[in-house]
């Protein structure tokens, strides 16, 4: 299985080709944001206000890193489950958010709304010691009040990924198990 | 009589938070290495390569594991002959979380309640469970639980006719329905009987119970083997892109229950199954 290197920001011309299964090595900037943070800004744009960072052709990092050591650029950063940004996500692509990485199950809204516009990514769940190595770089730039569930920005370096929704509408939590039933039957 | 003193159950508890977060136990190491040799799906092995190359880095670099170091529960095996000086247990329980939250760069993932949801910046309150026994003894079974899989634990009260063929349903039903959330493979923890909060705490004690423990019961050894199986046979696989390995272990923990109830409660932990034993 080939791994497809990718670098933010992302546009359509990058993710079209993403199939559901494929492994991704990503690089460059991205965000952080979880529960608390995704609620603040779903209150933002309901003001019609601006995010604290323009979300076009960026990436979410769905995320609560443990606190950073002295001497280390981040602490250990796995994705937190995705089902709980569900409500607050179609807003957001709506926006031009164009990738979001997690884990677990999006619901049909969400999955209605990457379709031809972007791209849902799990990252693997509790193998956050090696993925926080993956992070170059961070700084909180907004809701500094919410500590771990602060908005941060990342400088990330080949962090592992594997496609779950492509644009095209396929979904790897429903055909991976299927196809791995189906091959050892 | 036998004299503890506080400190000494603050700093035990301490050591075991910083341990447990960086440092996965045995038992749950040597069962992925297992399942990962006997795992036949490509990125299904791929995944356990990486869960098991995490737990590495995390020992050998003092990092912790997973960002979510979870809420610590605590399982006190406390002698009546015990005498603690110096203060409350719970107080040294709690201080020692405290202590070891922070000189750890762990999470601090506890909020005061779910209605202000406030962190309490310390990771405490931990939940603690107390069992007063005979003699001497002071056990506590020390865990970090997160909370990607607690929040796919159930609990069903059935009646006696929904049998054992109906509490194994629903215990595959529970696997399924959590699908990729909980971070499989995951533990499955089943508390069997008692009342509704009796069931819930034998499936907690079930969910952080060592790998290579064997229940004595030889018809529980057998249900959680058949259970292994099948739910292995979902398909749903490491991190749920499909494969074969999707439990690590059934544990079941039984108690006497009413004539007209058959409790199940099923509670989930992640492969991070961080817990660890302190004896004063």
């Amino acid at each position: 299985m080939a791994t497809i290197k990718l670098e933010t920001p992302l546009t359509i011309d990058k993710i079209k080709d993403l199939h559901s299964g494929d492994q991704v090595l990503l690089s460059g900037i991205i965000y952080t944001g979880r529960d608390a943070a995704h609620k603040r800004f779903i209150e933002v744009l309901e003001k019609n206000e601006d995010l604290p960072f323009d979300v076009q052709g960026q990436v979410i990092y769905y995320v609560g890193p443990t606190p950073t050591k002295p001497n280390q650029a981040f602490g250990s950063g796995g994705p937190t489950t995705s089902y709980r940004m569900d409500a607050y996500t179609p807003p957001l692509i709506n926006k031009g958010l164009i990738g979001m990485i997690g884990k677990g199950k999006r619901n049909d809204e969400v999955k209605a709304a990457l379709k031809g516009h972007a791209v849902y990514f799990a990252a693997v769940g509790g193998a956050a010691a090696l993925m926080g190595k993956c992070v170059i770089k961070a700084e909180v730039i907004a809701y500094e009040d919410l500590q771990a569930e602060a908005v941060r920005r990342l400088e990330v370096k080949d962090l592992p990924l594997i496609v779950v929704n492509d644009i095209k509408g396929n979904d790897l939590y429903v055909e991976g198990p299927q196809s791995y039933l189906k091959e050892h039957k | 009589m036998k004299i503890v003193k506080y400190e000494d159950i603050v700093l035990k508890v301490k050591l075991a938070c910083l341990q447990m977060t960086t440092d996965l136990p045995q038992d749950v190491q040597n069962k992925l290495e297992m399942m990962a040799m006997q795992e036949d799906g490509q990125l299904a092995k791929q995944m356990l390569d990486i869960i098991i190359e995490n737990a590495n880095i995390a020992r050998q670099e003092n990092r912790p594991m997973c960002q979510d170091t979870g809420m610590v529960v605590c399982f006190v095996k406390m002698g009546q002959n015990i005498q603690i000086e110096g203060g409350l247990l719970a107080d040294a329980i709690n201080e020692g979380v405290s202590l070891g939250y922070e000189e750890g760069y762990l999470r601090k993932s506890v909020v005061n309640n779910p209605i202000d949801r406030i962190n309490t910046l310390d990771n405490t309150p931990a939940i603690i469970h107390y069992d007063i026994v005979e003699d001497d003894v002071l056990i506590i079974e020390v865990a970090a639980k997160g909370f990607g899989s607690e929040n796919m634990s159930q609990l069903k009260m059935f009646p006696p006719a929904a049998g054992i063929a109906g509490m194994k349903e629903f215990v595959k039903q529970v696997v399924i329905d959590a699908g990729p959330n909980p971070c499989p493979p995951i533990i499955v923890g089943i508390g069997l009987g008692g009342d509704f909060e009796k069931a819930a705490l034998l499936a907690k004690k079930a969910a952080i119970r060592n790998l290579d423990e064997v229940n004595p019961n030889e018809k529980l050894l057998a249900l959680e083997k058949e259970l292994e199986v099948e739910i292995n046979n979902l398909g749903i696989g490491p991190q749920g892109f499909g494969g074969k390995t999707t439990t690590l272990k059934v544990n079941i923990e039984m108690f006497a229950t009413h004539i007209a109830g058959l409790p199940v409660a099923v509670n989930i932990n992640c492969h991070a199954a961080r817990h660890i034993k302190v004896v004063l």
